[in-house]
C-alpha cells in the first residue's frame, strides 16, 4: 500500500479517534460519571459493540453520506475528515456537545464548494431535517420510557438496592446497544468519505467469508474509535455524566436506551425496509448525532417534570452550537483543500 | 461481565437487603423489648428478669454495630447505589444512635435505680409504650424508604403523630412530679429519666424528617 494512503486515511482515523472520544461518552458519560458502571468496563463494551455495529450495519448511512457528495479522491477525503476533527475539536473546546455527524456534513458540502461538485439538495435536506427530528424523536421515546419506568418501580416496590443491581445491568445493556448503534450509525462519518476510493481489497476466507474492503475499512474506523474511547473519553465521560446530565442513575438509563434507540432506527437497513414493506414511509438512513439524541432525550425528560429543570439558555447555546458546526467545517474544509491543492499540488478530486 | 461481577453483584445485593432489613427488625426488637423493660423495673420483684433485659438489648446493640460497619464497608467496597450511598449510611448511624438511645436509657435505670413513687407507674408506662409505638412507626417509614417510596410520607406522618402524644404525656408526667410532694432532688432525678425517655421520639422524628428529604431525592 502506498505511504500517502496510509497518510490520508489518518484523517479518517483522526475523526474516528475524535468520534470515541466524544461521542462515545454519550453513551456511557451517565453511567460513568454517576459511578454506576467502571470506566474500564465501559471501554470494552462500547469498543467492542462500536466494532460489530460498525461491521454489521454501518452500510446504510454510509450510502447515504457518498450521496451527498461522492469525494473521489483520497486527498480530498483527507480534508475532509481532517476539518471534521478539528471543528469537533473545537466546539468540544468551548464546551458545546457536537457530533462528528454535523462536522463530516458540513466537511463534504465543502468539498462540493470547492470542487464545484454539486451538492445533493435533496439528501441535504433530508439528512438537515432528521437532525430535527432526531432530538424529537428521542425526547418523545424519552419521555415514554420514563413514564412507563417509573410507574414500574412504583408498583413493583423494588427495594432501593435491588433497583440499583438492575439499573447498572439495564445502563450496561442499554450502553451496549447504544455503542452498537453508534457503529453502525456513525461509521460512515469516519470512514464514509473513503468507501468510493477504498485502497483495500476483498479478502475471501475459503468460499463462505469474504472480507470486503469496506468492512476492512469499517473495521479499521471501529478500531480508531476503540482508541478514542479508551484514550480519552474518560474525562468527557464524568464531564457529561457529572455536569451535563445531573440526574438519577435511572433517569440516566433512560437517557442511553432513548439516544441507542434512536440512533439504530436511523442505521436500521432491516427496520426501514420493514416499513417499506407494510407501505409505511421509510426512516431515511442518516448519520444522526448522539449529541443531539441525548440532549433531546434530557429535554424530554426535564419537560416530563414540569420544564423546571431544563436550562433553556444552555439548550439555546447547544442549538446554536449544533448550526455552526457544520458551517465551520464546511469552512475548514475549504482551506484546507485549498492548502492541499495549491501547497502540495494534490488532486483533491477527479 | 468484563470486570463486573454480575452474580457477584445480584448475591451481595440480596446480602445487604437482609443485613439492612436485619437492622430494622433489631431496632423494632429493642423497642419492644425497652417497653417491657420499665414495667419490670417498676415492679421490684422481677429484678433479675430486668438485669437479664438490659443484657438482651446491650447484645442487640452490639449486633446492629456490626450490621453498619458491614452494610458500610460492602456499600464501599462494591460502589453500590452511589447516588444514596451517604443517605443511607448516615440513615443507619442515625438509628444505630437510636438503638444507643433505648441501651443508655436500660443503664441508667439499672445504675441509678429512680425511685418512681407507684403514682407514677401508668403514666411512664403509657409514655413508654407511645415512645415505642413512635419508634415502631419510624421503622415503618424506613422500610419504605427502602423499598416503597410512595408510602415514606404517610408513615413519616405517623412518627409526628406519636411524638406530639409523648410530648403531651411527658409535660404532663413532669408537671405531676413538680407538683408532687417528693423532695426536689428526687424531683429533678425522676424529670431526668422522663425526659430521657421522651428524646428518643424527638430522635425518631428528625430520622423520619431525614427519610422523607431522601425520598424526594431518591425519587426517579
Amino acid at each position: 500500500m502506498d505511504i500517502s494512503i496510509i497518510i490520508f486515511l489518518l484523517g479518517g482515523l483522526f475523526l474516528g479517534w475524535s468520534l470515541g472520544a466524544n461521542d462515545a461518552a454519550n453513551v456511557f458519560g451517565t453511567a460513568v460519571g454517576t459511578r454506576m458502571v467502571r470506566f474500564k468496563t465501559a471501554a470494552i463494551v462500547c469498543s467492542i459493540f462500536i466494532i460489530l455495529g460498525a461491521i454489521i450495519s454501518g452500510a446504510g448511512t454510509t450510502e447515504t453520506l457518498g450521496k451527498l457528495g461522492s469525494i473521489n479522491a483520497l486527498p480530498g477525503a483527507f480534508a475532509a475528515c481532517v476539518a471534521a476533527g478539528i471543528s469537533v475539536y473545537l466546539m468540544t473546546k468551548a464546551g458545546l456537545p457536537v457530533s462528528t455527524t454535523q462536522a463530516i456534513v458540513g466537511a463534504i458540502v465543502g468539498w462540493n464548494l470547492y470542487t464545484g461538485s454539486a451538492t445533493n439538495i435533496k439528501v441535504l435536506i433530508t439528512i438537515l431535517g432528521t437532525w430535527v427530528l432526531c432530538p424529537v424523536i428521542s425526547g418523545l421515546i424519552a419521555m415514554g420510557f420514563f413514564t412507563l419506568t417509573k410507574n414500574f418501580i412504583l408498583k413493583r416496590k423494588l427495594h432501593i438496592l435491588r433497583l440499583d443491581a438492575y439499573t447498572r445491568t439495564a445502563l450496561l445493556l442499554a450502553g451496549a446497544f447504544g455503542a452498537y448503534s453508534l457503529g453502525a450509525n456513525n461509521i460512515a462519518n469516519v470512514m464514509g468519505v473513503f468507501v468510493p476510493i477504498s485502497p483495500f481489497t476483498d479478502i475471501s476466507i475459503s468460499s463462505f467469508f469474504v472480507f470486503s474492503s469496506k468492512e476492512q475499512l469499517f473495521l479499521l474506523g471501529g478500531l480508531a474509535i476503540a482508541v478514542g474511547v479508551f484514550t480519552y473519553s474518560k474525562k468527557v465521560m464524568f464531564t457529561v455524566g457529572n455536569d451535563l446530565l445531573k440526574m438519577s442513575p435511572v433517569a440516566a438509563f433512560i437517557v442511553v436506551i432513548s439516544h441507542s434507540i434512536v440512533l439504530f432506527l436511523f442505521a436500521s437497513q432491516g427496520i426501514s425496509n420493514f416499513l417499506q414493506s407494510i407501505n409505511l414511509p421509510s426512516i431515511p438512513l442518516v448519520p444522526v448525532s448522539s449529541s443531539q439524541a441525548v440532549v433531546g432525550a434530557v429535554i424530554g425528560i426535564g419537560l416530563l417534570k414540569g420544564g423546571k429543570e431544563v436550562q433553556w439558555s444552555v439548550a439555546g447555546r447547544i442549538t446554536i452550537g449544533w448550526f455552526t458546526l457544520p458551517i465551520i467545517a464546511a469552512l475548514i474544509s475549504m482551506i484546507l483543500l485549498f492548502i492541499l491543492s495549491n501547497i502540495f499540488n494534490l488532486t483533491v478530486s477527479f | 461481565m468484563f470486570g463486573l461481577k454480575s452474580s457477584s453483584l445480584f448475591s451481595d445485593t440480596k446480602k445487604l437487603e437482609r443485613e439492612i432489613d436485619g437492622f430494622v427488625d433489631i431496632l423494632s426488637e429493642v423497642g419492644l423489648v425497652f417497653k417491657s423493660i420499665v414495667p419490670t423495673y417498676l415492679n421490684h420483684s422481677a429484678n433479675g428478669k430486668f438485669d437479664e433485659m438490659v443484657e438482651k438489648v446491650k447484645e442487640m446493640e452490639s449486633k446492629a454495630d456490626k450490621i453498619t460497619k458491614e452494610v458500610e464497608h460492602t456499600l464501599y467496597e462494591e460502589t453500590l447505589i452511589p447516588d444514596a450511598r451517604s443517605d443511607v449510611l448516615r440513615l443507619l448511624e442515625h438509628m444505630d444512635e437510636l438503638i444507643g438511645m433505648y441501651q443508655g436509657n436500660c443503664y441508667h435505670f439499672s445504675i441509678q435505680k429512680p425511685n418512681f413513687p407507684k403514682e407514677f407507674h401508668q403514666d411512664l408506662i403509657e409514655l413508654t409504650e407511645t415512645v415505642v409505638n413512635c419508634v415502631e412507626a419510624l421503622c415503618l417509614t424506613v422500610r419504605s424508604f427502602f423499598r416503597d417510596i410512595k408510602s415514606v410520607r404517610d408513615n413519616g406522618h405517623k412518627v409526628t403523630f406519636y411524638e406530639k402524644e409523648s410530648d403531651i404525656k411527658f409535660s404532663a408526667l413532669a408537671r405531676r412530679i413538680f407538683d408532687s410532694e417528693l423532695p426536689l432532688d428526687q424531683k429533678m432525678h425522676l424529670r431526668y429519666f422522663v425526659e430521657k425517655i421522651d428524646r428518643i421520639c424527638d430522635q425518631a422524628e428528625d430520622i423520619a424528617d431525614e427519610v422523607q428529604i431522601y425520598a424526594i431525592k431518591r425519587s426517579v
